[in-house]
């Protein structure tokens, strides 16, 4: 799968409270948390995010909460990929789980910069920066995610696997 | 070959003699956990399997804690789609608000979780349960679906970090102080996908309640999950609670980790965590006269009897300062009426403190003491970030409940010692 957008950054530690904060978790609907989507970090981020954005962030994404509502916000906010040096562990799943495209690169997150573009091939884990020129490689995914992956997510994965049980 | 707790539980659970960190391993789930704002979310995924039926009805807990009693119609509305799947599922432990406490709380307190087991939790503080020599995690609402589709969830098995804690602590000195200083030495991402193994003197001193608070905010360094070997005091704990066998599992002396962290509990004052991350932890006496607004003395970290004590021990007899309002939240209904016996909610009405029904409510900015623009709470929460309890303009000052308690008499951030008298 071929990713390709605008880089929008963040910095260290951006916790599931400033991806989607509590006050609006009395929905789940994707539609209204994609309104909400970053705004304790940047609260202009929801208005001015382009379709395939890509979320360039310091170490430690996603920290705090278990709140699923956080990659829900920032897939539905059109975001198309998040690249950190590190997730936190939860966020890491969920992502996976719900099928947002993330990638572990410390090299990229530090040279990529606000406003380039940027494309991503998820399979080889190669990031281009199409701005500047370099290029990056992720962490690759251990196989068995991989696999939940390519099933389109864990629900699909585990109907796959209680079939074949049955 | 040697193996800690944590392993020693997971291989157990994935039906092993042994397990090596960073082996991917499918374990067997001892029980399931999610509240009002995740179980929605995960009902929805679980309802795509078309199931008409979880794992074990009997192991499948839904706690509606977070925006209860409903703070709003939206909100009012995910807890009756908790309700009715916990009717159609025949879920037993379902808890209704009127049974319902914080879920950290009440799960130890009805001796839903136990020494050994495998639990995760559509909730990150679900790593309270170490406390007790469970393997105990956070999951989200995906995850937390299929557990209870399979009863089963994959893992990759931890590097385990294993912090000694050596002498007495002082006075005034609990579990919060000892792991908010812990996480202020290794930062927000200090033990990220390890295990936090918690041993030594001072850990053994420590309370049931205490324990559970260091287990608690595990996840605010980023942990997989955090433990302590259970002892004397866990058996008495659970031994009057259990309705089903549990098993005690204790790290082989000489079990590898990742790293290994002491202290010497001695020199540790109480801790005062500044805005915006847990780690920004310092000597209460370095927080000495900040100003506040608010003080919030609950949750799933302090909630529990024993801290209620320790803040009656210094609110009664005494009034809380003009120029803030003080929030208290009793973890749940059994530690309400625990506190009520004890005089100690009449102690704290009486100094001019709210006590409030459980709930998570203002720690995660939900309901019941939200924070305006520019204003600054203490509390002993377990999350200082930006936004936490109310505007993205306010601020969150993390404690125990004893700075908590006489920082609400003095309407600033105050040592303990300050309102009681030195120890000396």
């Amino acid at each position: 799968m071929q990713i390709k957008g605008r880089v929008y950054k963040f910095g260290d530690d951006i916790d599931t409270d400033q991806i989607i904060p509590a006050r609006y978790m009395n929905t789940y609907d994707p539609a209204e948390l994609a309104a909400h989507c970053m705004e304790d970090a940047d609260p202009s981020f929801a208005g001015r995010v382009e379709p395939g954005a890509v979320i360039v962030a310091g170490k430690n994404f996603g920290c705090g909460s278990s709140r699923e509502h956080a990659p829900i916000a920032i897939k539905a906010a059109g975001v198309s990929c998040v690249i950190a040096p590190t997730f936190a562990r939860i966020f890491y799943r969920n992502a996976v789980n719900i099928g947002l495209p993330i990638l572990e690169s410390p090299e990229a997150a530090e040279a990529l910069k606000e406003g380039d573009q940027v494309e991503v091939d998820l399979a080889k884990g190669l990031i281009k920066n199409l701005t500047s020129g370099g290029e990056y490689h992720a962490t690759p995914f251990p196989p068995f995610m991989q696999g939940i992956i390519e099933q389109g997510g864990l629900i699909n994965y585990v109907r796959e696997r209680m079939k074949d049980r049955a | 070959m040697s193996m800690t707790i944590t392993e020693k539980i997971m291989a157990a659970h994935a039906g092993k003699d042994r397990v090596s960190p960073g082996e991917l391993i499918n374990c067997r789930l001892d029980l399931t956990l999610a509240n009002d704002v995740t179980a929605p979310v995960a009902i929805k995924e679980f309802s795509k399997l078309g199931l008409d039926h979880v794992f074990d009805p009997d192991r499948v807990v839904l706690v509606p804690d977070h925006f209860t009693p409903n703070k709003d119609i939206k909100s009012a509305e995910l807890a009756l789609c908790v309700r009715e799947f916990a009717r159609s599922y025949s879920i037993t432990n379902y808890f209704e608000v009127g049974k319902m406490g914080i879920e950290h709380c009440l799960l130890p307190e009805q001796g839903l979780v136990l020494p050994g087991d495998m639990i995760i939790g559509a909730d990150s503080h679900t790593c309270t349960y170490g406390a007790l020599g469970a393997f105990a995690t956070g999951v989200g609402s995906t995850d937390l679906a299929a557990g209870m589709a399979t009863g089963e969830c994959w893992f990759k098995v931890p590097e385990s970090m294993k912090f000694i804690y050596h002498g007495k602590m002082r006075p005034w000195v609990g579990g919060k102080d000892l792991i908010l200083y812990t996480i202020g030495d290794i930062g927000v991402d200090g033990a990220l996908y390890r295990a936090m193994e918690f041993t030594g003197e001072a850990i053994q001193d420590l309370s049931i309640e205490g324990r559970l608070t260091m287990c608690n905010m595990a996840i605010e360094a980023g942990a997989k999950n955090g433990i302590i070997a259970p002892d004397e005091k866990t058996k008495a704990y659970v031994e009057k609670r259990a309705k089903r066998p549990y098993r005690f599992y204790y790290s082989d002396p000489d079990a590898a980790y990742a790293e290994v962290k002491e202290y010497d509990v001695s020199r540790i004052e109480p801790q005062v965590a500044f805005p915006h991350l847990p780690e920004n932890s310092r000597p209460v006496s370095e927080a000495q006269g900040i100003e506040l607004d608010q003080v919030v003395i609950g949750s799933c970290t302090n909630g529990r009897i024993e801290d209620l004590r320790i803040a009656a021990q210094i609110i009664k007899g005494r009034k809380v300062n003009p120029r803030l309002r003080v929030i208290i939240i009793p973890g749940t209904q059994e530690i309400y009426l625990q506190a009520l016996r004890e005089g100690l909610l009449e102690a704290f009405v009486e100094a001019g403190a709210v006590v409030s029904t459980p709930t998570c409510g203002p720690c995660l900015g939900g309901h019941m003491g939200i924070l305006a623009k520019g204003e600054r709470a203490l509390s002993t929460t377990n999350r200082n970030f930006v936004g936490r309890m109310g505007h993205p303009e306010s601020e969150v000052y993390l404690c125990g409940p004893a700075v908590a308690a006489a920082s609400a008499i003095t309407g600033m951030i105050t040592h303990p010692e300050e309102v009681m008298g030195g120890a000396d």
